[in-house]
């Protein structure tokens, strides 16, 4: 390590190491794209093929019509679904909040009620009404490309003040909250930057370029996976179950002794 | 000190010299003692008595967690540089990586990753800073709830009242210090209550602050009260409040044996020096516990501090909790008519933030109210002896009533402190619970107070029928004719003692001043006192326990009747 | 003390003589203290070689423990970034010291409680003081005064008083540096970085932002693209601290209230107002888009984004200043002005005038 650091200082090794950086960059970077080419290509054919959106409208007018109308148009009840796109559609279904079990102040995660077809079927027919974000490129869900200390940043700044620094989630005006983000599949929260949903901010590719939710999602991922080094995270909510924790845990560790100690010996 | 004027004979000067101990320890300790008087300490303190209850502990808990804190406190300032002077973080954290940051925020990261046994410290000093203000806060609670406050220790309860402060100055100001975005933003929060307060608070803002928010200051200055002020303040206090309690001696429970006149309890050596001493042990074992197993305070989540991120659930340490809730209680309107008053002056106008000043005024209230109590109820009941048995809080309904009704508003602005999180993890709407919790700002105490005081008197009516009565044995009988009773057996008289022994008295009417005249203020305290004591349940009085004997022997297969007469507010 | 365990409390010298001092006055007399009852090992002393031997295993037991913080030192070692060994070693050195203190204070405790005497002892309350050393102390203290003579020269008195009332005030004066700032005073909360053509940018990226680049529903945190140029960390802060901005995108028909004189604040549904609360000046960042609220996770002020950010809930007592917003002729975001009013909570001195004319657009 001692030799590496004193390499560090000498006048070429910025130019080394920048050499060295854009020839793997360039190397990862072609080898990345010909297979996220591939796959993108694939994933567009599958939305676009008139089979699936015709499969789609199917599970549309069975499943969603009720609220979001017969030509997805809106009702009282729901929302118009015209250029919501397929990435909406894709997060509001895979992550079980549609279709809703009940009217409320916002949809409630649950367990997803269609598989990862009929989803796909039902975003490419939705996605064919009218133009929208469409499901994020692999190349974008790939955490392994993604800057965590730079996420972390853009996190704190764009995210944490709804969803917690921990990402536990937090609550919003008159019932209405940000969910806790552990455990949400990288795909999910990249539909949820680029298609706002519920009562969050869109975050459009202009705001953050995909790369900057690449860097997010990193991030998450980083933080998800190191663990909690201090011990139990007592649900990540900071000062308030810390302080409950000592009063009741705590506490009655304490009082237990007390109690023991102040006793006579049978 | 009549002892001064003592004379002494040449005799008893050379004594001192003449002693020769025996052994090899004893040489040393006369060594020490010719030199520093240790008989005079040993004989005074050696056998000390000091009465043993477990809620006597918890003074005991505070005073072992300031000693846990000095340590583990001492152990972090060799890392950590309150410096706000900016660097770029190079730790091991990798989702901090090339951050700029201040040196405090940095070293405290280098703290917790790269110090070995750092993090375990931080987070056994920060738990046991919760734990200090907790127990000083329950032990004040047990002195008030039994009346240990009264004469001779107001002095002593003041003193108490001040730790406290001044642990809660001491926990904020150590909040502040790691420089990140949840501690900044905390920061933040008492720039702009400070800057409410009228005609001075935007210069000790700024005074504070060397500037406007949040400038480059603030932090070491922080760190000067934290290491150093605070704790020396709170060390002297700890001192006089100790050195108080072995001048009065301690209280006691009353019970067969305790009078006003002695204490029963262990002798400091061996018992009870071994149970106290064990005790601390104990106290460093949990917190050593809790602070390997529980995460605290994990401040690399939050960045460092930026004036413009902020993060949902941003809360304070649970004893800054109650300010917190009382400011997020608080209407910003009344309908249309904002609260936010600015005074015409031919200046140009002054402004006043009435939405951050009157929740000042319940928090101030609470701990003035604190400070003064001791005075306020003995002036009330016209008090003036000493006491050194404590009062079981049944037997001081008006009190406990009272005491209960401030501890409920206390924790309706403690829950509004986390009403966003009760919010999510209830599925409320934030909303409703700050409506509700306006409305139960002021009707809780109202009804803490009503229920309080009837639980103390219908408990007070059963130590009554208990005395007179005695116990239910859980045995039935069945009588010839087929009736059925619950058999009960007498207390014998230790445990009746505590049940009989406890004081009651009725209210004294308005007393005329020097002059003969019954001012105002006077009658203003006479129904005060009413109020304080016309709700009494007499203790059993002799009479009364000879005729239950009496009775008991005629008739001792009898259900007892329900309670006899004596108890002026009873309404049957 | 030699006779503990016998069970006699005459023994114990704790025994007071029935209702001391308070005769009558109670249904009963104080009985006294019951009498003793020896613990097991009291009286078997079987009992108390394993009360014996339950205090030795604690004291083994924290000796384990101290040897369980060595090995978490340093059999783990360093743990370089690695927050899963990091968990390890933080438990392994909490649990160690837990046992090496719970053993010796658990072990302790037990000794005292079932091998070392158990009788209660009674002590006498000693009065505070006696009434004839009360009146030795008095005399004293009217001896030290009359032979300090301050009560017969009442000109040494009032001065010295006076002179002492005087000489902490150098002190308190010498705070006044604590604020050492070239602007010192009130004047510079009227000013932000933002003032006519400063671009709006991202923070932190810093890069600026065209009005296309905000999508209705978007919120965007920015800053004056000037704050760059502030060298001082801390000053930049303190700057940041006053010009952080939120920008959002809305439907322009969803804008309900615009009073005079904002009419061309906004550009195309784009507004921007003051991110710092004017409660007590937390950052105001939730913005909720179809609600337009936004809301302050402090004290939860809720303002209302499309009424010109007028407090719809919460204890905020006056709505979040707006900036005066367009576009320049390549698209990108300006501000029109600085803020028409302080940002940020109420001071005493804010007034709701403008004596220097800053703020007349």
């Amino acid at each position: 390590m001692k030799a590496l650091s004193q390499k560090r200082r000498h006048p070429f090794a910025g130019v080394a190491l920048l050499l060295l950086g854009l020839l793997i960059t360039g190397g990862l970077y072609s080898a990345a794209t010909t297979i996220n080419e591939a796959q993108a290509s694939e994933n567009a054919d599958a939305y676009s093929d008139p089979d699936n959106i015709e499969e789609g409208e199917r599970l549309f007018v069975a499943n969603c019509a009720t609220c979001h109308g017969i030509n997805a148009e809106g009702t009282d009840a729901g929302p118009s679904l015209i250029g919501v796109g397929a990435a909406s559609v894709d997060f509001q279904v895979g992550t079980g909040r549609m279709p809703m079990q009940m009217q409320g102040p916002q949809a409630q995660q649950k367990p997803a009620q269609f598989n990862d077809e009929q989803t796909m079927q039902l975003a490419a027919y939705v996605a064919s009404l009218g133009a929208g974000p469409a499901v994020p490129d692999d190349e974008y869900l790939d955490v392994d490309q993604g800057d965590p200390a730079r996420g972390g940043e853009l996190f704190r700044i764009n995210c944490a003040m709804c969803h917690n620094a921990a990402a536990a989630g937090g609550a919003l005006t008159e019932g209405k909250y940000a969910p806790s983000l552990h455990g949400v599949e990288p795909r999910h929260v990249y539909a949820a930057m680029t298609t706002g949903p519920q009562n969050m901010p869109v975050f459009s590719d202009a705001n953050l370029v995909p790369e900057d939710k690449r860097d997010i999602i990193a991030f998450l991922q980083t933080y998800e996976s190191q663990g909690t080094p201090g011990g139990f995270s007592l649900g990540f909510l900071g000062p308030v179950s810390e302080g409950l924790f000592i009063w009741t845990g705590g506490l009655a560790l304490l009082i237990a002794s007390m109690v023991w100690l102040t006793s006579r010996s049978s | 000190m009549s002892a001064t004027k003592e004379k002494y004979t040449e005799e008893q000067y050379l004594e001192v010299d003449q002693y020769q101990p025996k052994t090899g320890g004893g040489r040393i300790a006369n060594y020490v003692d010719t030199r520093v008087g240790g008989t005079s300490i040993v004989r005074e303190f050696g056998r000390k008595v000091f009465p043993d209850h477990w809620t006597f502990m918890f003074g005991e808990v505070a005073l072992y967690s300031f000693v846990i804190l000095i340590l583990s406190g001492t152990f972090l300032t060799f890392w950590f540089d309150p410096s706000m002077a900016t660097t770029r973080y190079s730790g091991s954290y990798a989702p901090l990586q090339g951050l700029e940051m201040s040196t405090a925020y940095a070293t405290a990261l280098e703290l917790s990753f790269d110090v070995r046994g750092g993090l375990f410290m931080r987070q056994l000093h920060h738990w046991a800073a919760l734990l200090f203000v907790a127990a000083m806060s329950i032990h004040m609670l047990r002195v008030f709830f039994t009346g240990a406050f009264r004469k001779p220790r107001e002095l002593n309860w003041v003193v108490g009242a001040s730790l406290l402060i001044l642990g809660l100055g001491a926990g904020f100001t150590g909040y502040s210090l790691p420089d990140e975005v949840l501690s900044g933003n905390g920061l933040r929060i008492i720039d702009g209550m400070l800057k409410a307060l009228p005609v001075v608070g935007t210069y000790i803002s700024f005074f504070l602050f060397g500037g406007e928010f949040p400038g480059s200051e603030v932090i070491p200055r922080l760190y000067v009260m934290h290491i150093m002020v605070l704790p020396a303040m709170i060390l002297l206090l700890i001192a006089i409040h100790l050195f108080l309690v072995v001048t009065h001696k301690h209280t006691q429970y009353p019970g067969p044996g305790r009078t006003e006149r002695n204490v029963v309890g262990y002798p400091v050596g061996p018992v009870y020096a071994a149970k106290a001493g064990g005790f601390f042990f104990i106290v460093f074992g949990i917190l050593a516990l809790i602070s390997g197993t529980f995460q605290i305070n994990a401040l690399w989540n939050y960045g460092p501090y930026d004036p413009s991120p902020v993060q949902a659930g941003a809360q304070p340490d649970w004893y800054i909790g109650p300010f917190e809730g009382v400011l997020r209680l608080m209407p910003g309107y009344l309908g249309d008519f904002s609260l936010e008053w600015v005074i015409p002056t031919p200046w140009g106008g002054n402004s006043l933030a009435m939405p951050v000043l009157i929740p000042m005024i319940p928090v101030a209230l609470i701990f003035l109210g604190m400070f003064v109590w001791p005075w306020i109820e003995s002036w009330i009941t016209k008090d003036t002896k000493e006491r050194h048995l404590l009062d079981r809080p049944r037997n001081a309904p008006t009190r406990t009533a009272f005491g209960v009704a401030i501890v409920t508003n206390y924790m309706i602005m403690w829950g509004m402190g986390s009403n966003d999180l009760i919010a999510t993890h209830f599925q409320l709407s934030l909303n409703d619970i700050t409506y509700w919790s306006r409305v139960l700002f002021f009707l809780g105490p109202v009804i803490a107070y009503i229920l309080t005081k009837r639980i103390c008197l219908s408990l007070q009516r059963k130590d009554r029928e208990t005395a007179l009565h005695g116990d239910e044995a859980g045995v039935i009988q069945v009588s010839a004719d087929g009736g059925f009773s619950e058999k009960h057996r007498r207390l014998d008289d230790y445990e009746l003692w505590t049940l009989v022994s406890y004081d009651s008295p009725e209210p004294t009417p308005a007393q005329p001043n020097a002059k003969g005249k019954i001012t105002l203020l006077e009658k203003f305290r006479a129904r005060l006192n009413r109020a304080f004591y016309e709700d009494r349940v007499a203790p059993v009085s002799r009479e009364e326990y000879l005729e239950a004997l009496e009775h008991d022997h005629h008739e001792p297969e009898e259900l007892p009747a329900s309670g006899v007469g004596a108890i002026e507010s009873r309404d049957h | 003390m030699g006779e503990h365990g016998n069970g006699d409390p005459k023994d114990s010298g704790a025994v007071i003589k029935a209702g001391e001092g308070e005769s009558g006055k109670y249904a009963i007399d104080n009985p006294g203290l019951p009498p003793h009852r020896p613990r097991l090992a009291d009286e078997s002393e079987k009992v108390a070689k394993g009360a014996e031997r339950v205090v030795s295993v604690l004291f083994l037991l924290s000796i384990i423990g101290t040897v369980v913080f060595f090995v978490g030192y340093f059999a783990i070692g360093q743990t370089e970034g690695d927050l899963q060994l990091l968990r390890v070693q933080n438990t392994l050195l909490g649990v160690g010291v837990a046992f090496a203190m719970l053993g010796i204070g658990l072990g302790v405790v037990h000794w005292a409680k079932t091998l070392m005497p158990d009788h209660e002892m009674v002590e006498d309350r000693k009065p505070l003081r006696k009434e004839t050393e009360r009146e030795e102390a008095e005399t004293i203290i009217n001896d030290v005064l009359d032979e300090s003579q301050i009560k017969r020269r009442p000109l040494l008195r009032n001065t010295m008083i006076g002179a002492a009332l005087l000489a902490p005030l150098p002190f308190i004066v010498t705070l006044r540096d604590l604020d050492r700032s070239e602007d010192f005073g009130v004047e510079r909360m009227r000013h932000s970085m933002w003032d006519e053509g400063v671009h709006l940018v991202r923070d932190p990226s810093g890069t600026r932002i065209r009005a296309s680049d905000l999508t209705v529903g978007t919120a965007m945190h920015v800053i004056p693209e000037n704050l760059r140029t502030i060298s001082s960390h801390g000053e930049r802060l303190s700057e940041k601290a006053k010009a952080v901005t939120l920008v959002m995108r809305m439907n322009p028909e969803d804008i309900e209230t615009v009073s005079e004189g904002r009419e061309n604040w906004s550009h195309d549904g784009i507004i921007a107002c003051s991110k710092v609360c004017t409660h007590v000046g937390c950052p105001v960042a939730l913005y909720e888009r179809h609600t337009h609220h936004l809301l302050c996770p402090c004290h939860q002020s809720t303002f209302d984004a499309a009424n010109e950010f007028k407090v719809v809930f919460g204890p905020a007592g006056r709505p979040l200043p707006q900036l005066p917003i367009t576009v320049d002729e390549e698209g990108y975001l300006i501000a029109r002005s600085d803020f028409t009013e302080p940002v940020g909570p109420t001071y005493w001195e804010r007034g709701n005038t403008d004596p220097e004319g800053d703020y007349a657009s």
